[in-house]
């Protein structure tokens, strides 16, 4: 039995109204097969519905995947909803089809990370692996 | 993990604020300090203990059963209906750690997601983390936080289980057994453990085929069966009141 004494917790869903939820459902599996608790709330969430699971559920990081092309407005009201509830210090990361042009801008908004197709997902872990509390 | 560092006195504590935010109902406390009960930290033991004694009449509710039988489903149900009492509701979902990687996938919030923007109802997904009976070893002690905290209803979900995993016996009032029509011949199977600590059996997707004869079938052998189709709302408000009806002894 290995169980790690202190199991990543994070955040896996999609925002918006796109529901292409492969890719998301690979990255849920990949961090469970790395040791991390995965809470995945699956379709169709709202800003608030992330931001509130986020927090009852205490996780180190939110990972959304964004196919829509709403991204940048999604990430940043997640940012922001986490703000104003003080829990800026849960890192936000994201994927999807986000245009080389946003990803500064995103990235200078506080998303940590923006992991575009062809993601091997090692990486990703590891991006998840190295956020501190 | 040492039960030494457990008993030690509240000195790195601080100032007790984290059971007061608690008290008051804030949701990060919350979240953190069950948190810090996971990780069998000494700063949730003396929470803890502030907490004692504070801990309101919660109506504290087992959900058990097979998985995929609807407890997730049922429980989003029950939820909406106690907030139409006006209750603050608090749910444990309780989800299976690996054994071979130590992840967890927690879903079960997905079939809730009616109550994700409803400040009157706080959901944890809680990875058993080992512990096998089909609760994680954190999940006594959360119960008593959401009932300090001043939640009126605490609604606990196992993990999809079998027969023998009834711990949920030992931490609530009322255990309500979730079971799926077609499984005629593991009704019989179950006989012997699962259906023995149920108060309440509730035969879920009761449109399907064969609803009738697992109602008819459970009937001899547990207190009280229960028809419902929790994904149309359909008996949960008889649910509701065959729960009331049971005697709070805690």
């Amino acid at each position: 039995m290995v169980v790690a004494t202190k199991p990543i917790r994070v955040l896996v869903g999609k925002v918006g109204l796109d529901g292409h939820d492969r890719g998301i459902k690979l990255v849920a599996r990949a961090l469970r097969d790395a040791g991390m608790e995965v809470i995945y709330t699956g379709l169709h969430q709202t800003p608030e519905q992330v931001v509130n699971t986020a927090i009852q559920e205490d996780v180190r990081a939110i990972g959304l995947s964004v196919l829509s092309g709403a991204h940048n407005h999604l990430f940043r009201r997640v940012l922001e909803l986490l703000k104003a509830q003080g829990a800026g210090d849960i890192a936000v990361f994201g994927g999807g089809i986000i245009p080389d042009e946003d990803i500064p801008g995103l990235k200078a908004a506080g998303v940590r990370a923006l992991f575009p197709p062809g993601t091997a997902m090692h990486e990703i872990v590891i991006f998840v692996k190295g956020l501190q509390r | 993990m040492s039960g030494s560092s457990l008993r030690k006195k509240g000195d790195a504590v601080g100032d007790g604020a984290l059971a007061e935010q608690v008290k008051a109902g804030d949701v990060r406390a919350i979240s953190r300090l069950i948190t810090l009960i996971e990780l069998e930290d000494p700063e949730a033991t003396a929470a803890l203990k502030q907490l004692d004694g504070t801990r309101g009449h919660a109506a504290v509710i087992g959900i058990t059963g097979y998985p995929g039988a609807g407890k997730s489903t049922l429980i989003n149900q029950l939820a909406t209906a106690y907030r139409r009492q006006g209750k603050k509701v608090g749910i444990v979902a309780v989800d299976t750690t690996s054994p071979l990687t130590g992840g967890a996938i927690l879903g079960d919030r997905i079939r809730m997601q009616d109550q994700s923007c409803d400040t009157g109802v706080f959901i944890r997904s809680m990875a058993t983390r080992g512990q096998r009976g089909g609760l994680a070893r954190a999940t006594r002690q959360t119960l008593e936080v959401l009932e300090a905290a001043g939640y009126n209803v605490i609604l606990v979900e196992t993990v999809g289980v079998g027969q023998n995993e009834v711990e949920v016996a030992f931490v609530v009032q009322t255990v309500v057994v979730v079971v799926a029509p077609g499984l005629g011949d593991e009704v019989q199977a179950m006989k012997a453990g699962l259906l023995e600590v149920a108060h309440i059996v509730v035969v879920n997707k009761g449109d399907r085929e064969n609803a009738d004869a697992t109602v008819r079938d459970l009937a001899d052998w547990v207190p009280l069966v229960i028809r419902t189709i929790a994904l149309k709302g359909e008996g949960i408000a008889e649910l509701i009141t065959a729960i009331e009806a049971r005697p709070c002894i805690r």
